[in-house]
């Protein structure tokens, strides 16, 4: 096996017994992630993220296919696995009462870090969290965006080779969200750690070297956020229309156009070629009497690709029922 | 191993953290048996003094006086009401107004001075404690009453008319023969709070511990599921041989509940019991998944306890298969160990039975426990 691969999976399964029956919850989904890469998975709700990574980690019975960490299998070598990761649970709770210190300090005891060797690394890491002066506080007492700085300081504090995070930055202020992926972007570029993360931002997934896309337990796409906006068919234009309703009925019978996605007021639409249909779009609603505002040719973002990907997927899905 | 040894105390220092910074499970762990007991103890048994009393003097003499004069002036009894019979009496207590009745027969002066004097005290038998306080106060009155007598008689030169007790009371408890005494209670009732206290909290800290996550974020670390669950087993212990102590002081100081047995004993035998009970909160929490379920289990198994141990009901009288179900808690066993030691003051030989079973039942429990802690979430 490539030692530069540090997670991988192949066709992994996990079911879950319900009382609707079994339900597929991570079906066949196969990836590899290379060291010091930051791999970001993306889905929404419900998709199999948070399954995902409980499987790699073996927190989770895996029921078919393979996965490891580090060459570890996760079925097997759990506490091998579980020694040389960090991870951060989506609903990491630190024990409230104890300070941030103390806290570093109990993680370190968990990992087996020698007492005389804690000092150095656990001042460390308050300083590479910002924390050093809330060392003293209780974890209970510090703001959304100083815990979770707190539950990374303490998912490194073995300085695992590979960290999984799921959803670390979920009800979090976009200020302390952009503190907290500086701090990871540190951690790779300084220590090379390899950085798994589940996430439903769109613009933390494009700070992702490899983005995996999960919808309903399937890896849908798996490539660079580049790439992955590549996937879009033709590009896209967008333009406030007078009327939303019948504009977009309007323009979604007009040839060359492939998709048309709501944001906010504005309507976006995926055509065969923008300098082209800009202009048809433009006549052809001005011909129904609907006036539109600031039509212009955009990138697509990831958040336009990713509903693009999930809304292919699930027209496929309905093709494939009806036969 | 060393490892595992520093695991462990970091997991033994946080639950040990935990239990002391919050004010919350410091109440739970500290105050709450304290109320548990004082309402329990004077709820279920308090002595109970100024009962309600009915009085039939058909002998009206100044010693017929003198005696009801004697039973007020205790404290025990207070006279509502004169009646003339003994059915007008067992009417005012079916009615509930009145708790007692004395009936002073015709010609108790002279009966008295005969050395046949004799006294019916009726008790309202369907409230037990009642029964056993006024119970106990009339006849230890007519006692005292009847030595002063015999004393009065003596001084009075009329030397040689008695030398017993004159006067016999005759006591009809009715409706509820059996009768249970603080004495009796306490005991059961250090043995039922310990249980609610033990049971409660292995049970909680491990199901808040899943509902937090922070049950997750540790089973991603190398502790091992063992090592967790040691480590809530142990801080837990303390706290409860710190309970017991305070609950069993206040019992002997604060309730004078006698203490005749060998309290080394005890605590040795408590400790097996303190350990079954968290065996059984850890089988709690693997059933239940939330803290809802939790407290719920845990409030059907203190009822089936109240009910099935022998703690108020006597055993005894219980079908196979209720003393069956009462077999699975455990303080089916410890209620008869502290009763044996604390009241009747016996040694190991004569609880060793319960002793043995108790062990087993921590040892089916803990290994139970332990096969059903795992190091996965499913």
């Amino acid at each position: 096996m490539d030692d530069r691969i540090v997670i991988s999976t192949r066709d992994m399964v996990k079911r879950f017994r319900t009382r609707r029956g079994r339900v597929t919850a991570v079906d066949h989904i196969s990836v590899d992630v290379r060291r010091a890469e930051t791999f970001g998975l993306i889905g929404p709700d419900g998709a199999g993220k948070t399954t995902s990574v409980r499987v790699i980690l073996g927190l989770l019975r895996r029921d078919a296919g393979e996965s490891r960490v580090l060459g570890y299998d996760s079925m097997h070598d759990v506490y091998a696995i579980r020694e040389h990761s960090g991870y951060i649970a989506q609903q990491f709770a630190l024990p409230g009462d104890m300070t941030v210190l103390e806290n570093l300090r109990f993680f370190a005891d968990l990992h087996g870090i020698p007492v005389n060797a804690q000092k150095k690394s656990i001042a460390e890491l308050l300083r590479f969290a910002g924390l050093t002066e809330f060392a003293s506080r209780p974890a209970g007492r510090l703001s959304g965006g100083m815990k979770k700085k707190l539950a990374l300081a303490c998912s490194l504090i073995h300085q695992p080779e590979v960290v999984m995070m799921d959803e670390p930055t979920l009800g979090v202020d976009p200020v302390s969200r952009r503190e907290f992926w500086n701090l990871l972007g540190n951690l790779r570029i300084e220590k090379g750690t390899t950085i798994f993360v589940c996430t439903p931002y769109m613009d933390e997934a494009e700070r992702c070297n490899q983005v995996g896309l999960i919808y309903q337990g399937r890896l849908i796409a798996v490539d660079t956020p580049a790439g992955i906006k590549r996937m879009v068919p033709g590009s896209l234009l967008e333009f406030t229309p007078s009327a939303f309703a019948p504009a977009r009925e309007r323009v979604a019978g007009l040839p060359g156009v492939l998709e048309i996605q709501t944001y906010g007021a504005m309507l976006h639409i995926f055509v065969d070629n923008a300098a082209r249909r800009q202009a048809e779009i433009a006549a052809a609603l001005q011909a129904a009497g609907i006036a539109c505002s600031g039509m212009r040719a955009i990138e697509p973002r990831m958040e336009e690709a990713f509903i693009s990907l999930i809304s292919r997927q699930k027209a496929e899905e309905n093709v494939k029922q009806d036969d | 191993m060393p490892r595992s040894f520093q695991r462990l105390r970091a997991l033994i220092y946080k639950e040990t953290v935990q239990i002391l910074r919050d004010r919350r499970t410091l109440m739970l762990f500290f105050l709450l048996p304290l109320i548990e007991l004082f309402l329990f103890a004077y709820a279920v048994s308090i002595t109970v003094t100024h009962l309600p009393t009915a009085v039939v003097d058909q002998s009206l003499d100044s010693r017929s006086r003198d005696f009801i004069n004697a039973m007020v002036n205790s404290g025990n009894f207070d006279v509502t009401v004169g009646l003339q019979n003994e059915d007008q009496v067992l009417q005012a207590i079916d009615a509930g107004q009145v708790k007692a009745g004395i009936l002073i027969p015709p010609d108790f002066g002279r009966q008295v001075a005969r050395g046949e004097g004799s006294v019916l005290i009726l008790l309202d038998g369907s409230d037990s404690f009642s029964v056993e306080s006024g119970y106990n106060a009339a006849s230890s009155i007519a006692q005292r009453y009847s030595l002063n007598l015999t004393v009065e008689s003596v001084q009075g030169g009329a030397a040689g008319v008695s030398t017993g007790l004159p006067i016999a009371t005759v006591t009809h408890v009715m409706y509820n023969p059996d009768i249970k005494d603080l004495v009796f209670i306490l005991p059961g009732l250090i043995a039922l709070i310990m249980q609610i206290i033990i049971v409660t909290n292995s049970a909680m800290s491990i199901v808040r511990e899943r509902e937090a996550g922070t049950a997750e974020q540790l089973l991603a670390t190398p502790a091992r599921p063992m090592e967790v669950v040691l480590a809530k087993l142990i801080p837990g212990m303390g706290v409860a041989i710190l309970d017991m102590a305070v609950i069993l002081a206040i019992g002997i100081f604060w309730f004078r509940v006698p203490f005749q047995g060998d309290i080394a004993l005890l605590a040795l035998l408590s400790v097996i019991f303190i350990i079954s009970g968290m065996g059984l909160g850890l089988v709690i929490s693997a059933v239940a998944q939330t803290q809802r379920q939790a407290q719920q289990l845990t409030g059907l198994i203190q009822l089936l306890a109240m009910l099935l141990t022998g703690f108020i009901y006597p055993r005894a009288t219980m079908p196979l298969w209720t003393r069956l179900i009462g077999d699975l808690i455990p303080l089916t066993f410890y209620v008869r160990i502290i009763r044996g030691i604390m009241t009747k003051g016996v040694g190991l030989t004569f609880v060793w039975t319960d002793t043995v079973t108790l062990a087993v039942y921590a040892a089916i429990v803990l290994v139970f426990a332990a096969a059903v802690s795992k190091k996965r979430l499913d």
